[in-house]
């Protein structure tokens, strides 16, 4: 089976050693044949794929200049809007709801050539670490079938991890990108919160969702990224701020770049044997001529607090929309506001629930306060942590994840035990600063650990470099 | 004990969420639990901290980024008004509200 990257794919499609519609039919097999198993795909779009491959076909055939994913077959995590195909978040609510627009991301990419296979499973509302809380069955770890390939964006990582796509988007909320990246072992980055557009992207919790690309190599995120990062109209909070040549900065020397190391994400709690990887990692780094610097960050203990206040909250607002009127469900009763009770009650699953009644609750009078305003509070102390770094150090090292992916069913009785599983990765969500999680080898040669590179805010760039660089020296097979 | 049962009621209710009798129980439960943990952010003096909402700095937004406030058509009701569960275009209908 071949492992094709963009680049690879775009330069067959253009030396016309396979058609765009040979590739996509190619992609189909493969997901006919493995998908059943993983279920990583909820919905497919063949009708729309091959649309655009015949379009990319007649370009090839008429010797048009190819955009840089032309023919690229890619999977879209199912939060994220395709018009005319099914979008249900992973949820009974919308389990019949089909977008009447893409998102901003989906356009852009199929502008650029790509081919949207389909769309990918997820936790319902990207609410969870193990794609457990989807309610159309768990996704399978194509590295290890009895294990989680985490979440929320399971689907899309592993999608890329098997084979199945050549690229995919996820979102990423409190790690939900990065730490299935992980899990599956394959590059996952999510940009600066406002680098990419949010437009059309089912909300959890706003002010800190973000899309992201999945990828086989780290230059192949560059060239993701690259299209869908940029100021966007439809999106107030997707800034104006310039965007990098980030597949010309991926190829340029680190030498002398300081790479902080927080002693905090190395604590109790994680993994020896994952500790022992991000070390040899770390040794890898130091070999390309980076200087390591022992940094604090001394709030990072509270992240996981913080971050379950303000993201539950922010999702319990926005999920007030589900009310069986406009869209999705409805469980009819005589009484409007008994008709909005069945209809919540009935459509959404227990974490979703379980997150409206905390979220509620944080927010209620009396307890706003104590519970909200604190965390927005500590959420800028967190924030302030970063800044301080980076007057110290260009980048920040971390495992993504304290363990590699657990077992299917090991952790979904306890709800605080799976959000603990989150503490490397919240951080950078609610600093709002860009993250990438890189292979570093693999437990007993099989489960995937993965290295995390947070950069300042807007410093994609940097990130990607070392990222890139780490790859090429091998860090991936530590 | 951090949430009782009667606070989770008052809670779903403000949701509007029907919750069976063993989901109240459970959520309580670990609702509980996680308000127990979160309590650890009472270690921290937030009093001279200002809240942060969300991470733009102020030249990212605002100005920069706020539009002519001008209309732009999209042609997405029919679309939309199709899937509603009980659309009457171009209306959404609702069980009703006011008695006669």
């Amino acid at each position: 089976m071949t492992k094709w990257t963009i680049d690879s794919a775009r330069e067959a499609i253009a030396g016309k050693k396979i058609s765009a519609r040979e590739l996509a039919d190619e992609y189909y097999k493969r997901i006919e044949a493995r998908n059943p198993e993983l279920n990583a795909f909820l919905a497919l779009s063949p009708e729309r794929a091959y649309a655009q491959a015949d379009k990319v076909d007649a370009m090839v055939a008429s010797g048009k200049p190819l955009p840089p994913m032309a023919g690229v077959p890619i999977a879209i995590k199912d939060t994220i809007s395709t018009r005319g195909t099914k979008t249900t978040c992973g949820s009974k609510i919308l389990e019949q709801y089909v977008p009447p627009y893409d998102a901003t991301a989906v356009t852009r990419l199929e502008a650029a050539g790509a081919v949207i296979l389909g769309k990918t499973n997820c936790d319902e509302f990207a609410m969870g670490s193990s794609n457990e809380n989807s309610a159309f069955g768990v996704v399978r770890n194509p590295e290890a079938t009895d294990r989680v390939p985490g979440g929320s964006s399971g689907g899309s990582a592993a999608a890329v991890a098997a084979g199945l796509a050549v690229a995919s988007l996820g979102t990423d909320t409190g790690g939900s990108i990065r730490q299935p990246g992980s899990f599956c072992g394959v590059p996952a980055m999510m940009g600066s919160y406002g680098r990419v557009s949010r437009y059309g992207l089912i909300a959890f919790a706003s002010s800190l969702d973000r899309i992201g690309p999945f990828a086989n190599n780290v230059k192949d995120i560059a060239t993701v990224l690259q299209i869908i990062a940029g100021r966007d109209p439809q999106d107030s909070t997707s800034t104006t701020a310039p965007v990098p040549e980030y597949r010309t900065e991926v190829g340029k020397p680190v030498t002398g770049l300081r790479v902080g190391i927080p002693k905090e994400y190395f604590g109790a709690g994680m993994d020896g044997e994952v500790r022992k990887k991000i070390e040899a990692g770390i040794e890898v780094l130091k070999r390309i001529g980076c200087k390591t610097v022992e940094i604090a960050m001394p709030h990072t203990d509270y992240a996981i607090a913080t971050y379950y206040i303000i993201a539950t909250a922010e999702a319990s607002s926005n999920l007030a929309r589900y009310d069986g009127v406009r869209y999705g469900l409805r469980v009819d009763d005589d009484s409007l506001l008994a008709m909005y009770r069945k209809t919540r009650g009935a459509g959404f699953g227990p974490e979703v629930k379980r997150r409206i009644v905390l979220g509620t609750y944080v927010l209620s009078a009396g307890y706003y306060e104590a519970y909200y305003l604190k965390g927005q509070k500590v959420r800028a102390l967190i924030a302030q942590d970063f800044r301080d770094a980076y007057t110290k150090v260009d980048v920040i090292v971390t495992p993504t994840s304290p363990v590699p992916a657990f077992k299917l069913g090991e952790r979904t009785a306890d709800p605080l035990q799976m959000y603990l599983a989150d503490i490397y990765t919240v951080t950078g969500s609610l600093a709002g600063v860009p993250g990438i999680s890189v292979p570093c080898g693999r437990i007993c040669g099989k489960l995937p650990v993965g290295l995390q590179i947070f950069g300042p805010a807007f410093g994609e760039a940097k990130v990607l470099q070392l990222a890139h660089l780490f790859e090429l020296a091998g860090g991936g097979t530590v | 004990m951090k949430i009782s049962r009667e606070d989770v009621l008052r809670v779903a209710e403000l949701a509007y969420l029907d919750l069976s009798e063993s989901e109240l129980e459970t959520y309580r439960l670990q609702i509980d639990e996680i308000l127990e943990y979160i309590g650890k952010l009472n270690e921290l003096d937030t009093a001279n901290v200002e809240p942060m909402a969300q991470v733009l700095a102020d030249d990212q937004t605002a100005d920069a980024t706020l539009r002519e406030d001008v209309e732009i058509p999209v042609h997405a009701a029919a679309e939309l008004l199709r899937q509603a569960p009980d659309p009457e275009p171009p209306y959404f209908c609702v069980p009703k509200v006011i008695e006669r």
